[in-house]
């Protein structure tokens, strides 16, 4: 056991590796310095001063191979600023990054953690209701219905729902965001709701076709053969298989959450991560990016790593080899 | 003497047009296929016809040229609004050439929605007109040839890479498959949403850059698939009896690997599709989708909503134009998995 | 006469089919008419696809939808499933009436220890606390001859072999000592000596709990061994029935004869292996009249036009055919 997880997590710092040389490619080839400070600065911007802006950032420097000093490279200070967690300051209003995500987290979670777990329980019961009407009018309205919500972009979700909610019923403010933890709940409610039915789609269909898949399988005719009851069937022996396709999709939809809170927190105006990505997509503000797609990346790596870890414990066939 | 960028997509369309046919023609000529999108007529009728009058409207809005008429416009007043030497499509010609007000008006208005002064064209925008006096109906036909070119352009391009990829690692095995695995599995390791903005940041804006971005992002899955197919393809009986048979390897690819995985293609390909669409308007959200498309309209309009009173209309164009293509490409695509996809058939005795 | 134990009278089940019928459904059982009496071992044998299966899961009416069961009477002591409903039908399944299936590698739930979905078998059908339910299925395991069987009732059914895993099934099905015991193919997917040991498993395990089975298979060796009666299907239909000694003595129904001859324990050595010409046709497109007549070596233009009528040979013989002589019955 302690040897499968070493070796899962020795190939998650390799897939880590080659997530910063990707990011690299990116960030200094694909678009030069210049052209960063092109863009952060203006088009207009005179020569010298996007020369000082280069060079300022450190980024005058060779980028692959310096014959003087080979770690003096854009390179080896990609992957060691990176790696250290040492994000230096915002190209926008030059304040330490790590103060900024610091800042962030917490809001996203507070958006994120609810949103996730109440969106999984209600696609589930959803997927569960569907499948066990199978055949039915239920199911095929269910399908109807998740279809449709499929087909329908997150921002008129979340446009609908401010509009809706927010400034025809007046429910709920339309957006802002309280520190206090004992007020947050009053501006969490309309995106936690907005996000859920958003997801709700997508979940009923995919997880109707894992139990469906599940209720074909020979194991669920022997339970019935024996007496057991559709509920029991569902819950006891089908809920227990489909674990192992769930797990994967819960993962997958972890990055999703991440696309949710990017779009929900800039609109909901909750100062998150997600929003702060936003801010330095629009002001080109290229070291928060790649810091903030960094942390968006490992904290994937890292949940697929636990997923993998989970797999042993929910399906007794995996081997660990 | 250059040749104007009109003419050289005309000439790229026309292009496509005939490759897709070619490639319907060759498809059609196996009986199961034509079995299977016989069934699909019969099943899903309506869509089908919403699509094709989709493409049908993409396609006539990707043909232009300068000169010739306009339909119903009142002689030259306003011409100069637009410049003769700009090449209008048949959609654009399907209007009159001065179509434009000069702010908002409400459906079938008479006045601007502002002011009271009279419309160029009262009670002609359908849909009202936007901001800029554009009419929204027009702009919504236009956003369909956007919508067709990042979906179907992006897909043309990633499928045939994907599979090419797919089949060699999951065919050949070996150090093949460890580096296709490890390109796979790096990439699937940075959630598509950031992939897609550092695509398009570190490329630019841009329609073709936002088809890139599009294509890198999208086609990890289809490719995983592919491997993950061909691997479990390679162990079959009829692909080692084909082996045994002395067949090479090229020809146990293309004749009995590839085509096992065509269904997979279609399916593949129809969700794709309409997920690729979405994931444009995201993209313009964020600022850095691809200009008129729906995804930018729906994004312009939805600052609209806050006034009072309520711009409602070129959200509601933009949308719905959005809505009535992806919900029946949704539908095909779900429909395509239960006619093709045998792990949903129902048992038999 | 007493009641028999299980009785099916003109027991129709459908399918939905692309075949250019009427109602866009085949019948892939029709007009089975079968009794079983308490103890006795009846054997039902055909082709792959000629409805076996499907006549069993009828019974228990776990027919997969979109299929079901259109006409007929499936009488328990006399008492006809079909009107139960769903909770009654659910203290029937497992309880009275216990089914073990052809492929024991996906008929367990691989998540569940083995030793688990035993006792939940227990207690769907009796209230005892888990701790009992255990040790009655350590029991069990021990009845089905189960090697190591404490230390088995923790594994997971991919630890077990298929032989093993079958025990497991069959000791699910033995936990509430049920009447009847329908096994699917219980050996086919087995091997050989591992058939042998299972067969052997159940004949004692029968006698020893005085159960009548049901006992589906294609391989008439199995059948030899175990079966008091037999009864041979062919395309949806039964076409004779009778002991054992009158189906593999005195067979009459030339389907029952090329049964018999294409089994190679039977055949001469050196001698061609005889084979039956063509295959079971596919429900919906079954002839009109006989349905062995597209196959059949003794058969004439009449047997393609009417259904076969049943021939009674003698007090336990009956045969469907137009050819044999015998006592036509009324239906």
């Amino acid at each position: 056991m302690i040897a499968y997880i070493v070796r899962r997590l020795l190939h998650g710092v390799g897939i880590v590796l080659g997530v910063l040389g990707l990011l690299f490619i990116l960030f200094f080839t694909v678009t030069s310095p210049e052209g960063m400070a092109t863009k952060a600065l203006g088009e207009k911007a005179p020569p010298e001063a996007i020369a000082q802006w280069v060079t300022n950032h450190g980024y005058d420097r060779p980028l692959f191979w310096n014959p003087e000093s080979w770690s003096d490279t854009l390179l080896v200070d990609h992957y060691y600023s990176m790696l250290s967690f040492d994000f230096g300051r915002s190209d926008a209003d030059d304040r330490p990054i790590m103060d900024r995500i610091k800042q962030g987290a917490k809001p996203s979670l507070y958006l994120t953690v609810p949103l996730f777990f109440i969106g999984l329980f209600l696609s589930l019961s959803g997927a569960m209701l569907v499948a066990f009407f199978r055949g039915t009018f239920i199911d095929k309205a269910g399908l109807v219905v998740s279809v449709l919500a499929m087909s329908i972009p997150t921002m008129v979700y979340i446009i609908a729902g401010q509009y809706i909610l927010g400034k025809v019923l007046l429910w709920f403010p339309i957006s802002g965001f309280d520190r206090d933890p004992t007020m947050v709940w009053k501006f969490l409610m309309l995106p936690v709701i907005v996000g859920m039915i958003e997801s709700l789609g997508g979940g009923v269909r995919f997880y109707r076709t894992v139990f469906l898949e599940e209720s074909n399988r020979d194991y669920v005719r022997t339970a019935r053969a024996k007496g057991c009851g559709e509920l029991q069937l569902m819950t006891h022996h089908v809920l227990g298989n489909a674990m192992i396709p769930l797990l994967t999709q819960v993962v997958v939809a972890i990055p999703h959450l991440f696309l949710g809170a990017l779009l929900t927190e800039s609109f909901f105006g909750i100062p998150g991560l997600g929003a702060a990505m936003v801010e330095a997509i629009h002001g080109n503000d290229f070291s928060t990016l790649r810091a903030l797609v960094f942390i968006g990346c490992l904290l994937f790596i890292v949940a697929q790593i636990v997923t993998d870890i989970a797999y042993t414990v929910v399906d007794p066939r995996v081997r660990l080899k | 003497m250059l040749i104007q960028a009109h003419v050289i997509s005309n000439y790229v369309v026309a292009a496509l047009v005939v490759g897709v046919l070619l490639l319907g023609i060759g498809i059609l000529r196996s009986r199961l296929w034509r079995r299977s999108l016989g069934t699909l007529v019969k099943r899903r009728p309506i869509a089908l016809g919403i699509v094709f009058l989709y493409i049908l409207i993409a396609l006539l809005d990707s043909v232009s040229w300068v000169g010739g008429t306009h339909m119903g416009s009142r002689g030259s007043e306003g011409a100069d609004l637009v410049s003769l030497q700009e090449p209008q499509s048949v959609i654009d010609r399907f209007f009159p050439r001065d179509f434009q007000e000069e702010g908002y008006a409400h459906p079938f208005s008479s006045t601007h929605f502002y002011t009271d002064k009279a419309l160029r064209y009262p009670g002609r925008h359908i849909l009202g007109t936007d901001i800029n006096g554009r009419d929204v109906f027009h702009l919504s036909l236009s956003g369909a040839r956007i919508a067709l070119l990042v979906g179907g352009l992006t897909s043309l391009i990633v499928i045939p890479i994907a599979l090419f990829f797919g089949i060699c690692a999951g065919y050949f095995g070996g150090r093949v498959d460890d580096a296709v695995f490890y390109i796979l599995s790096t990439l699937a390791s940075i959630p598509n949403i950031l992939l897609l903005i550092v695509l398009v940041q570190a490329m630019g804006k841009g329609t073709l850059q936002v088809c890139i971005a599009l294509g890198i992002t999208s086609w990890v899955g289809f490719c995983r698939l592919a491997r993950g197919e061909s691997l479990k393809l390679r162990e079959l009986d009829f692909v080692r009896s084909a082996r045994a048979l002395g067949a090479s390897e090229t020809r146990i690819i293309f004749r009995h690997i590839l085509p096992n995985l065509m269904h997979l293609v279609l399916i593949t390909f129809v969700l794709l599709f309409s997920g690729l669409v979405l994931s444009e308007a995201t993209l313009s959200f964020l600022g850095i989708g691809i200009d008129e498309s729906w995804g930018q309209m729906v994004d312009l309009a939805r600052l609209e909503l806050a006034r009072d009173p309520v711009v409602y209309w070129n959200f509601f164009g933009a949308f719905a134009a959005l809505f009535g293509m992806i919900l029946p490409v949704n539908m095909l695509g779900d429909t395509l998995r239960d006619i093709l996809d045998p792990r949903t058939l129902s048992e038999d005795s | 006469m007493t009641q028999p134990l299980l009785e099916l009278k003109d027991l129709e089940t459908s399918f939905p089919s692309s075949a250019e019928t009427v109602s866009g459904r085949a019948s892939v059982v029709e007009g089975v008419t079968l009794s079983i009496d308490a103890g006795e071992v009846l054997a039902l044998v055909g082709e792959s696809g000629c409805g076996k299966s499907v006549t069993a899961l009828s019974i228990l009416r776990l027919i997969p939808k979109p299929g079901r069961i259109e006409r007929g009477e499936i009488l328990l002591e006399g008492r006809d499933l079909r009107t139960l409903s769903i909770p009654e039908m659910r203290k029937v399944r497992g309880n009275q009436i216990a089914m073990i299936f052809q492929e024991p590698m996906t008929s367990l739930n691989p998540v569940v220890r083995v030793g688990d979905q035993v006792v939940e078998a227990i207690r769907l059908h009796e209230k005892v606390s888990r701790k009992a339910a255990l040790a009655r299925t350590l029991e069990l395991f021990e009845k089905v001859s189960m090697p190591d069987a404490k230390a088995r009732l923790r594994a997971f059914p991919h630890e077990l072999s298929g032989g093993l895993k079958q025990r497991v099934m069959i000791a699910m099905a033995l936990s509430s000592h049920p009447k009847l015991l329908i096994a699917d193919e219980p050996t086919t997917a087995l091997d050989v000596t591992v058939q042998a040991q299972t067969l052997e498993l159940l004949r004692d395990l029968r006698q020893e709990m005085d159960m009548a089975v049901l006992l589906i298979t294609h391989d008439l060796g199995v059948v030899n061994q175990l079966a008091d009666r037999v009864a041979v299907m062919y395309a949806g239909k039964v076409v004779e029935t009778g002991t054992r000694e009158d189906v593999f003595r005195q067979a009459r129904h030339p389907y029952t004869k090329s049964l018999l001859r294409s089994m190679p324990a039977l055949a001469k050595p050196q001698e061609p292996l005889y084979e039956i010409a063509g295959s079971v046709p596919v429900p919906g497109e079954w002839p009109a009249g006989c349905r062995f007549v597209t196959r059949c070596e003794e058969g004439d233009d009449f047997c393609g036009e009417e259904p076969a009528p049943r021939r009674r040979l003698s007090h336990s013989h009956a045969c469907w055919c137009h050819r044999v002589e015998g006592v036509q019955d009324e239906s």
